[in-house]
């Protein structure tokens, strides 16, 4: 036995030829938030996929709650609650019903969850809605409502695939503000996203998935910390300006500097930024700010486009 | 590895997406019920009372009697078929809901399963109601002679099972519902008519009587026109037995290309 609730060793999933995740390890502990950063085609969906059993593993070790998940895929699947990136709610089904008929997949009875579906209801704002076609609520009603179909086992771990992508910023706040209170109960999640500040709000701890592969795990902060530095120096200026401009910056100091299109980014400048910033005088020439976690996604991931 | 095992892992989950289909059809029960309803009556009417006027066997039964167990076959086939192609491809491919069955403890095995054991009781319903109005009728139509036809009942599992196994191993390899031209066309077409429901075989060219003993259909009105006329003859014995060899093979075949469809 482990103290992890989700355990995973050397993972590996081939498809054909091509390598969709290529030997990674973690562990998701008993009440965190872990987060599976990463672009389009990371390889996080397919984590997330062989996880529940739904995606067979190449090689490897991956285990559930102690479960290996090869062996016992029911088992592990009871212990799960899976928000997939696309609704799948039943539209055949009306809302309190897909929460009952999703319970009875579990072997649960009406009457064992009737008061779980009522508090989930309530707890996701939808108990005005019980008796309404899923097809007619909006699009944040439908994410919320999978939330609360993913939580009706009780699972162990409420794995989240995606969950705001296509919401606009309401829904997406009001669902973060949920997952935040599943989080205060104890809930164990494993979320993928590719919304930095999600997963900074979110995330007790992450790693930044790049072609299969495990780039960096560790706290947002720490990573922003280490990987982008507490200030950032955005410039937009013509290049002689620019260059006269970091040639005052000491050498030798371990600052870095990238350029995307007609923007100069300065990592770890120390005082240095500062001072570039009062001299230049105009915030839309020269932003110094905080680092964030989209520094530290696209310093390692490259910025060129991915797909 | 559960993916790639042999025989079918199949467990209660296959009622609860039973239980799943029944409570989404309950839920339209009534347009449901009014097809079930009008359909036995429009055909009888159309085929049996008004094209019969025209049709002289050589056996000096009405054609309507002729026509009966024909439809005792076809409908709940019918039934079936679009239960298992259509309906299970929209629930596979267009409302994901096999994707999020598979995401609890139930394999695809038990959906696949449970989708074919509902398209078993719709076949059922569809037959027993056809029966039905077969005895109601039977003082005016006389379409049914020996009360052996009730046995039609649970023989039709068998075709029922038959049918929407069919469908399903076609639903799982269809990329698009335009795909399901072809299976129409190719498959539930040609059954349709040359499955022995509208002419008796024995008159058809020994070609014809040959490519019939490879149709479903065809053993299957053999089985309940022997039940329904009284004539039991050991020959349904092997059409029986036929119908289970094709339906096992057809069932393990839908459930291996579900999986291979669901599990990657």
């Amino acid at each position: 036995m482990t103290s992890a609730l989700i355990e995973a060793r050397g993972l590996v999933k081939h498809y054909g030829d091509f390598v969709a995740v290529d030997d990674i390890s973690f562990d998701i502990r008993e009440g965190e938030c872990f987060g599976v950063l990463g672009p389009n085609g990371a390889g996080k969906t397919t984590t997330i996929r062989m996880i529940t059993a739904t995606s067979p593993v190449t090689a490897g070790n991956l285990r559930v709650a102690g479960l290996d998940v090869a062996e016992e895929p029911r088992k592990v699947k009871a212990v799960l609650g899976v928000v997939p990136q696309d609704d799948n709610l039943d539209p055949d089904l009306l809302v309190r019903q897909n929460l009952e008929v999703y319970a009875r997949y579990f072997g649960l009875s009406r009457d064992e969850v009737r008061q779980r579906i009522d508090e989930a209801l309530e707890l996701f704002q939808l108990d005005d809605r019980a008796t309404s076609n899923v097809d007619d609520l909006s699009g944040g009603m439908q994410r919320r409502l999978t939330i609360a179909r993913a939580l009706v086992n009780n699972p162990q771990v409420l794995i989240l695939d995606e969950p705001t992508t296509g919401l606009d910023p309401q829904a997406r706040h009001l669902v973060w503000q949920q997952l935040r209170l599943l989080k205060s109960r104890g809930v164990t999640m494993l979320l993928t996203t590719h919304y930095m500040e999600e997963a900074t709000h979110l995330c007790d701890r992450l790693v930044i998935m790049h072609r299969g592969k495990i780039l960096v795990e560790g706290r947002p902060h720490d990573l922003i910390a280490e990987v982008a530095g507490p200030q950032v120096l955005e410039l937009r200026l013509p290049s002689p300006e620019r260059d006269a401009l970091l040639a005052e910056f000491p050498q030798g100091d371990g600052f870095s500097v990238e350029q995307v299109e007609d923007l100069t980014y300065v990592f770890g400048g120390g005082p240095a930024s500062a001072m570039a910033a009062e001299r230049v005088g105009d915030p839309h020439r020269a932003h110094l700010r905080p680092g964030n976690m989209e520094d530290v996604f696209l310093l390692l991931t490259g910025r060129g486009l991915l797909d | 590895m559960t993916a790639f095992a042999l025989t079918p892992d199949v467990s209660f989950g296959a009622y609860r997406v039973w239980q799943r289909n029944r409570d989404a059809t309950l839920r339209n029960w009534k347009t449901e019920f009014l097809g079930i309803a009008i359909e036995p009556f429009a055909i009888i009417l159309a085929l049996g009372l008004a094209l019969g006027q025209f049709v002289e066997l050589d056996s000096g039964e009405k054609y309507v009697e002729f026509l009966a167990p024909g439809l005792l076959a076809l409908f709940p086939m019918f039934a079936a078929t679009f239960e298992c192609a259509w309906g299970s491809y929209v629930r596979l491919e267009m409302q994901g809901t096999y994707e999020s069955i598979i995401a609890t403890p139930i394999s695809v095995d038990d959906v696949i399963t449970g989708e074919i054991l509902w398209g078993t009781t719709r076949a059922l319903v569809n037959g027993s109601y056809i029966l039905l109005v077969s005895f109601i009728l039977n003082p005016w139509l006389h379409m049914v002679d020996s009360p052996w036809a009730i046995l039609a009942v649970p023989v039709g599992v068998l075709p029922g099972l038959l049918f929407s196994s069919i469908s399903i191993c076609f639903a799982s390899i269809a990329r698009a519902m335009s795909h399901f031209a072809y299976f129409f066309n190719l498959v539930i077409n040609p059954l349709f008519w040359f499955g022995g429901a509208f002419f008796p075989f024995d008159a058809m060219p020994r070609w014809v009587q040959i490519l019939g003993w490879f149709m479903p259909l065809k053993h299957v009105v053999d089985i309940y026109r022997g039940l329904i006329t009284g004539n039991l003859e050991w020959s349904m014995l092997g059409s029986l037995a036929w119908l289970a060899v094709v339906t096992v093979f057809f069932y393990v075949l839908a459930v291996k290309l579900m999986r291979r469809r669901l599990i990657h």
